[in-house]
């Protein structure tokens, strides 16, 4: 308890020259308030601290990460732990490393705490109370947060305080809100019977206890996979009903289908081995027991009007009409695995957290900015703001939402406290490199594909740009507000993107030919590939409104696709990186190649214009001179010319790069064709 | 009668021939065989029995029975179209008979777009003509139409120098008349003609194929990058340079007196040849005591590139022990690199002790582990009252380190040196290789910012010999260059009026300079972009490389003397010399068009509303039409194919087709195959 307390003075002690005479009561102010000390809030904890903001985080556990103290039931995480890439940049291999958190910490990485591949949830408890220690995140625990409510008040950054109650009556006032308590609430359906279905939270883990049993599992989700790999080899068999179909994450390309891991059932199910999926609407369902204690599944159609206490006898069952009825054989257990849902109840009205439409109905509804769309300054982060990218992208997990909390965190320094988004300034000779180098190891745009993208602003005449990292796509149009940078002279998107029709519930995506291999045909990539999209002004609201669905962006003025790759990586000279700078040559209007200091040299006396490479460089003192070999390459090529010898007939045209494409042109002819096949090769091996 | 053999029935070669038949079976007879033995005896040499083959057999022609037919073979591929366009040009008349002017001469085959030749004749040789039109026209029968055509007719001045004319199909070629000796003649410049047309034909064929390949967007046309790869091969000899990483970094800096690292990334050229310089650099400074050469891979280790403030690719940094780092700044070559590791090693400027010391800097021997380095030395001059002008010269010594070897003295017999030198401190001595001669400058009091500017400017030679490293240097001065282009070294004459010119106008509007073609070949470059051919060297040349690029050359008949020059850059200033040529105003624009990728999805994919090519501002019309649950799949697919089968581009359409290369293949075989 010492350090909460500790934490508690400390925020009181900071905010006594300002704010806390605005109520007489006892209240504890901070500037940000966390609400959980899950993943999404240590992680939201460590940009503050960073940044030096004052800030508190609420654990209503006495230690950080409590959901996975207790799930998933059966301890194995499907998030993966990559320890080993064959390289060694590290954000790189953060791409395959879906549990650690960002930190400058490298202690502070997955692999370290376990070996497995499928790691443990007990070693990511531990990895979390680390991460909460080594950096020294001030989490009080204990403090259950029971209530939200709102103080108006017009000297507050967003018009208003946010009041939080804890379990003891203690209020705490906030003027930014960041909730990050996960989806912890079981999804629960009412139907005649429910009573004697068991819930995923509570049911036995152990195998024994279903030794011969006939068992039942509401749900189709990785849970309910999961509990029924645990308990397959032992039971009679299995019955697996839910409504909507089975997704296959691989298929889907959304780690939160279901995972090849978790799929066992599949097989038994294929293989003719009792178990099997029915399709069915819930709600419609209803259990009966009998005198010997068996399940039996009726419709509730059958109850209606009809006095249950009358007996098993008297309830019509459906196989009485439907003799083959699929699930007319009586089960021992029905087992509850329907997901969690957020806990909207301990917002008061006036803050209207409203649940999603559809199927986002378990998240509550946020703008793409993240923050609540009724409440200012009500910021949700980790899970509960995966409606942002449901079904699609990495937002709802670990290995996605902490580059998501990061962008919110640097919305909000700018918000609050006048720093601008991050960026870097480069001369436009290091356009195209900038951008091979960030999708080749950016793991924040790869993980959130389609959702975050770096975004390259040009400076005037197109001699420089500046280069931000990982901003959401969503808000596009309100790029100069939300980040401060000004995007006068057009601007480009990086972004990742699958095919716009490969992923899919009923897509085959093992269907030959599926892989493109040549960059010509680069926009019907398939696989994850990055995109860069070309405005020449900063896309509207209304324009990002009337985007074609599926669409992360409004149509731009050009489009590349990096044409995707078996390695995922893009730094073949031809394929990749020579598409990528005609792409930003035509764009801009300008040479983007390099050159020898020779041919600047030429340049210099024979043109009155240089390219940029000679601009930025030669003119600069810091001209390319190249070894001998090179240039006797270059020569080979037939892009340079040798002056030294001495026979010259005054045939070529005097700025020979130009001149002499014909020649290279014939010797590539003969070395690139007969290679070609090879790069479509990704299917056939 | 038409004489058809197929390789197999039920081809497509088949049909066509069926086809052909139907439509023209009342006017020729058909016959069709699958046999491939009949072939020998239609032709002399051995037949390709896997592919299709058409005779046209001119029997209706024919008036001895007991001789075979004409034949003439369709040399195109069995398509109905090409058969009913051969039976066209068979039914035609062999030789047909104008008399008007050619221009307004059609016929078959022009309308079929084969060529028309004309043979020109007169009364007195009609009938040799008429031979002789037959038979060319037999030789080129299928392949182009043949006209007689009588001079005395057709009053055109041009048909009295000719015998043969040629009109092409295409409209906008005129009639080409032509002096020929022999039949063979007419019949290879039809030939030839067709062949040529052949090949472009099937070159567009290929290009339609692989669509917007005609341009070579595809083929490196950067000189580096080609460099590059061409010579990834090579094992690099970097034996000598330490790789770091992020975990040795930090200790390496600590261990040596001097590290240099190279911050680079292993998929970038520039980098890699950098990488090649550098590697050069080692072996230049190997053994060199107290200098650790080194290398950072960015893609590798992007942490320790960040933290080092590493933004660019490639990088070089000089780490002093326990001191702060120094970025290289100059050019990326073997020898500048050396230079720089070489000097940065002597700190700048150098404290010197004695007079001694500081005349032994003069003349380049001190300090010893720089003798070697053939470099201007520069000495400041102070006396201990003028610590201000000091401290100036000793932050402009920090930002020209590596660049410049800088060396101070100040001690209490300074007095003796500067009078040695005619200068009063604060005073800069500057001794150009080798210490032949010192000047001095006196110092004035001024920023560190324009001590520096005014160093690199005293820097700079009067006449200097322009080389690949050295001319942005005197870029800077942005003035014309009067350049003098020799082969090999510069006559002494030349040399000394030139000197005497740059000289005697210290603040020159021009910079006066010369250029060994033996040294720096690429001039050959320069002159051939000035002048269409090679002018006879030595040659003058006035050039204006930033205000209106014009060039002058100076009268060759003319001897190189300083009255000479300047009574000639008098005419050049009041614009009585004509310019040999002027520079390109041209921008640097795109060398190739990029692949149009919005353009190929909106072919492919018109129910998305991209294809509406609004502009900033506007705003499509319609709405994107909703799909249920935002599944666009089923919907897309039938109109994605229906699309790709219109386009008619096998491989586009990814879905159910063999590979691309694999279908091109099989196309070509397909003759083979069936």
């Amino acid at each position: 308890m010492a350090p909460a307390a500790c934490g508690a003075l400390l925020g009181l002690a900071l905010c006594t020259g300002s704010l806390c005479m605005v109520s007489g009561a006892a209240l504890l102010y901070h500037d940000y308030c966390v609400v959980g000390a899950g993943p999404s809030g240590l992680q939201a904890a460590y940009f503050l601290q960073r940044a030096g903001r004052d800030y508190v985080v609420f654990e209503r556990s006495h230690a950080p990460g409590s959901f996975f103290a207790l799930y998933p039931r059966h301890r194995k995480l499907i998030s993966i732990n990559k320890r080993y890439t064959g390289k060694s940049n590290s954000e790189f291999n953060l791409r395959h490393d879906w549990n650690s958190l960002l930190s400058h910490d490298r202690w502070l990485l997955f692999r370290r705490y376990s070996r497995d591949f499928y790691p443990n949830a007990d070693e990511m408890v531990r990895y979390l109370e680390d991460f909460a220690s080594r950096l020294k995140l001030r989490v009080q625990y204990n403090t259950a947060v029971i209530h939200v409510t709102l103080e108006r008040d017009e000297q507050a950054w967003n018009g208003h305080y946010f009041i939080l109650t804890d379990q003891d009556r203690q209020n705490y006032k906030c003027s930014c809100l960041l909730v990050a308590t996960g989806m912890w609430v079981p999804n629960v359906v009412n139907f005649p019977g429910s009573e004697y279905v068991e819930g995923y939270e509570t049911v036995s883990t152990n195998p024994e206890d279903f030794a011969g049993q006939t068992v039942l599992i509401l749900g189709r989700g990785n849970s309910a996979f999961e509990t029924a790999e645990n308990i397959l080899g032992v039971t009679n068999f299995i019955h697996m009903v839910s409504r909507s179909r089975v997704r296959l994450s691989w298929a889907t390309h959304y780690v939160g289908d279901l995972r090849a891991i978790n799929n066992g059932l599949l097989d038994t199910y294929q293989l003719k081995s009792l178990d099997g999926l029915l399709e069915g609407d819930l709600e419609d369902l209803a259990i009966i027991k009998d005198k010997k204690g068996k399940l039996h599944i009726t419709l509730r159609f059958y109850l209606e009007n009809r006095n249950i206490s009358a007996g098993i006898d008297s309830i019509t069952l459906p196989q009485d009409e439907l003799d083959n009825f699929a699930p007319r054989a009586p089960y021992d257990r029905v087992i509850r695995c329907l997901g969690w849902k957020f806990d909207f109840s301990i917002y008061n009205r006036s803050l209207k957290m409203m649940p999603g439409k559809g199927d986002k109905k378990k998240y509550p509804q946020i703008k793409p900015n993240y923050e609540s769309t009724s409440t200012r300054g009500l910021f949700v982060l980790g899970t509960a703001s995966h409606s942002i990218d449901f079904r699609k992208s990495a937002g709802g997990f670990i290995h996605g939402f902490r580059y998501t909390t990061r962008a919110v965190h640097r919305l909000l320094e700018k918000r609050h406290h006048g720093v601008p988004w991050p960026s870097t300034v480069y001369p436009v000779t290091q356009l195209t490199n900038s951008i091979i180098k960030r999708v080749n190891e950016a793991s924040g745009l790869y993980q959130m594909f389609g959702v975050l993208a770096d975004i390259i602003l040009l400076r005037e005449n197109a001699t420089a740009f500046e280069y931000l990292e990982e901003y959401p796509v969503g808000i596009l149009a309100e790029l100069e507000t939300q980040t401060g940078r000004k995007a006068r002279s057009g601007l480009f998107v990086v972004i990742m993107e699958y095919g716009k029709n490969f992923s899919g519930a009923d897509k085959d995506v093992f269907y030959y030919n599926r892989a493109v291999g040549e960059a010509q045909h680069a926009w019907q990539s398939n696989f994850l590939h990055p995109v860069i999209y070309y405005y020449k002004h900063l896309p509207t609201e209304h324009q990002m409104k009337l985007r074609p669905p599926d669409w992360p962006l409004p149509r731009p003025d050009a489009i590349h696709h990096i044409v995707e790759d078996f390695l995922t990586d893009w730094t073949a000279p031809n394929a990749h990186i020579l598409p990528l700078r005609r792409f930003l040559e035509n764009c801009l209007s300008t040479d983007l190649r390099n050159f020898f200091a020779e041919s600047c040299f030429l340049f210099a006396f024979t043109r009155q214009k240089l390219p940029p490479f000679c601009r930025q460089g030669y003119l600069r003192m810091q001209g390319l001179e190249g070894s001998e070999g090179l240039r006797r390459h270059a020569v080979e090529a037939g892009l340079l010319q040798d002056y030294s010898i001495t026979d010259f007939l005054g045939d070529r045209p005097p700025d020979s790069h130009t001149g002499s494409q014909d020649q290279l042109l014939r010797d590539h002819v003969i070395s690139v064709r007969p290679l070609q096949h090879l790069v479509n090769a990704k299917d056939e091996l | 009668m038409v004489f058809a053999y197929v390789p197999a029935t039920g081809t497509a070669e088949h049909r066509a021939v069926m086809e052909a038949a139907f439509v023209y079976g009342t006017v020729h007879q058909f016959v069709l065989t699958t046999e491939a033995t009949l072939l020998k005896d239609t032709s002399s040499d051995e037949p390709d029995v896997s592919s299709a083959w058409l005779l046209f057999c001119h029997c209706q022609r024919a008036t001895d029975l007991v001789q075979p037919c004409r034949r003439t073979a369709m040399e195109q591929a069995l398509t109905m179209l090409n058969i009913h366009r051969h039976l066209k040009l068979m039914g035609a008349p062999l030789v047909t008979e104008v008399a008007e002017d050619p221009e307004k001469v059609s016929t078959v085959h022009l309308q079929l777009g084969l060529p028309l030749v004309f043979i020109l004749s007169q009364k007195e040789t009609y009938e040799a003509d008429r031979r002789t039109a037959e038979f060319v026209a037999w030789q080129l029968l299928g392949k182009a139409g043949v006209a007689l055509l009588s001079r005395d007719l057709v009053g055109l001045n041009v048909l009295r120098r000719s015998n043969i004319a040629l009109k092409t199909p295409d409209e906008e070629v005129p009639i080409k008349y032509l002096l020929l000796e022999d039949t063979d003649e007419v019949i290879t410049l039809v030939e030839d003609k067709n062949k040529v047309k052949q090949i472009q034909e099937d070159e567009e064929e290929e290009e339609d194929e692989d669509e917007k390949e005609n341009n070579n967007q595809d083929i490196q046309d950067d000189e580096v990058v080609e460099a590059v790869s061409r010579d990834k091969k090579r094992e690099l000899p970097l034996e000598q340079i330490c790789v770091l990483t992020e975990e040795t970094f930090h200790s390496a800096l600590l261990e040596t007196a001097w590290t240099v690292v190279l911050f680079y990334a292993s998929w970038e050229a520039v980098s890699l040849a950098v990488l090649r310089s550098y590697a050069e650099v080692a072996n230049h400074l190997e053994g060199t005591q107290g200098v650790l050469l080194s290398r950072v891979n960015c893609w590798d280790w992007p942490g320790i590139c960040t933290e080092e403030n590493v933004t660019q690719f490639p990088t070089v940094k000089i780490y002093k022990k326990g001191e702060r780092s120094v970025m290289y700044s100059g050019m990326w070559g073997t020898k500048e690199l050396t230079s720089f590791i070489m000097l940065s090693r002597v700190s700048c400027p150098l404290k010197l002790a004695t007079i001694d010391e500081a005349e032994g800097y003069l003349r380049g021997e001190f300090p010893s582990e720089l003798s070697s380095y053939h470099h201007t030395s520069l000495l400041g001059v102070f006396s201990t009252a003028t610590s201000e002008a000091r401290e100036t010269f000793e932050e402009a010594g920090n930002i020209l380190s590596g660049h410049v070897t800088m060396g101070m003295y100040f001690e209490d017999d300074a007095l003796a040196l500067s009078r040695k030198y005619a200068v009063s401190p604060p005073a800069l001595l500057l001794a150009r290789s080798g210490g032949q001669s010192v000047e001095s400058i006196t110092l004035s009091k001024q920023s560190t910012r324009d001590m520096v500017q005014m160093i690199r400017y005293e820097l700079l030679d009067i006449f200097p010999e322009i080389t690949v490293q050295n001319l942005p240097y005197y870029l800077q001065l942005r003035k014309p260059f009067l350049i003098l282009f020799s082969d090999g070294d510069i006559g002494q004459m030349e040399s000394k009026e030139m000197l005497k010119l740059a000289k005697g106008r210290p603040q020159q509007a021009f910079v006066a300079c010369w250029l060994n073609l033996k040294k720096t070949p690429v001039g050959r470059g320069i002159l051939k972009a000035y002048f269409a051919t090679m002018p006879s060297l030595p040659v003058l040349i006035w050039v204006n490389l930033h205000a209106g690029g014009q060039v002058f050359k100076f009268p060759p008949e003319q001897s190189i003397t300083e009255m000479n020059i300047l009574s000639w850059l008098e005419k050049l200033k009041s614009g009585l010399e004509i310019p040999s040529s002027t520079l390109s105003e041209e921008d640097w624009k795109p060398p190739l068009p990029a692949y149009d990728f919005l353009q190929m999805m909106e072919v492919a994919m018109p129910e998305l509303p991209l294809h509406t090519s609004h502009h900033h501002g506007d705003t499509p019309e319609q709405h994107p039409p909703e799909s249920p649950g935002g599944d666009t799949a089923t919907r897309d697919e039938p109109s994605r194919e229906t699309k790709a089968e219109k386009m008619g581009s096998p491989g586009r359409d990814l879905r159910g087709t063999a590979p691309r290369l694999a279908a091109r293949e099989k196309q070509g075989k397909r003759h083979s195959e069936l």
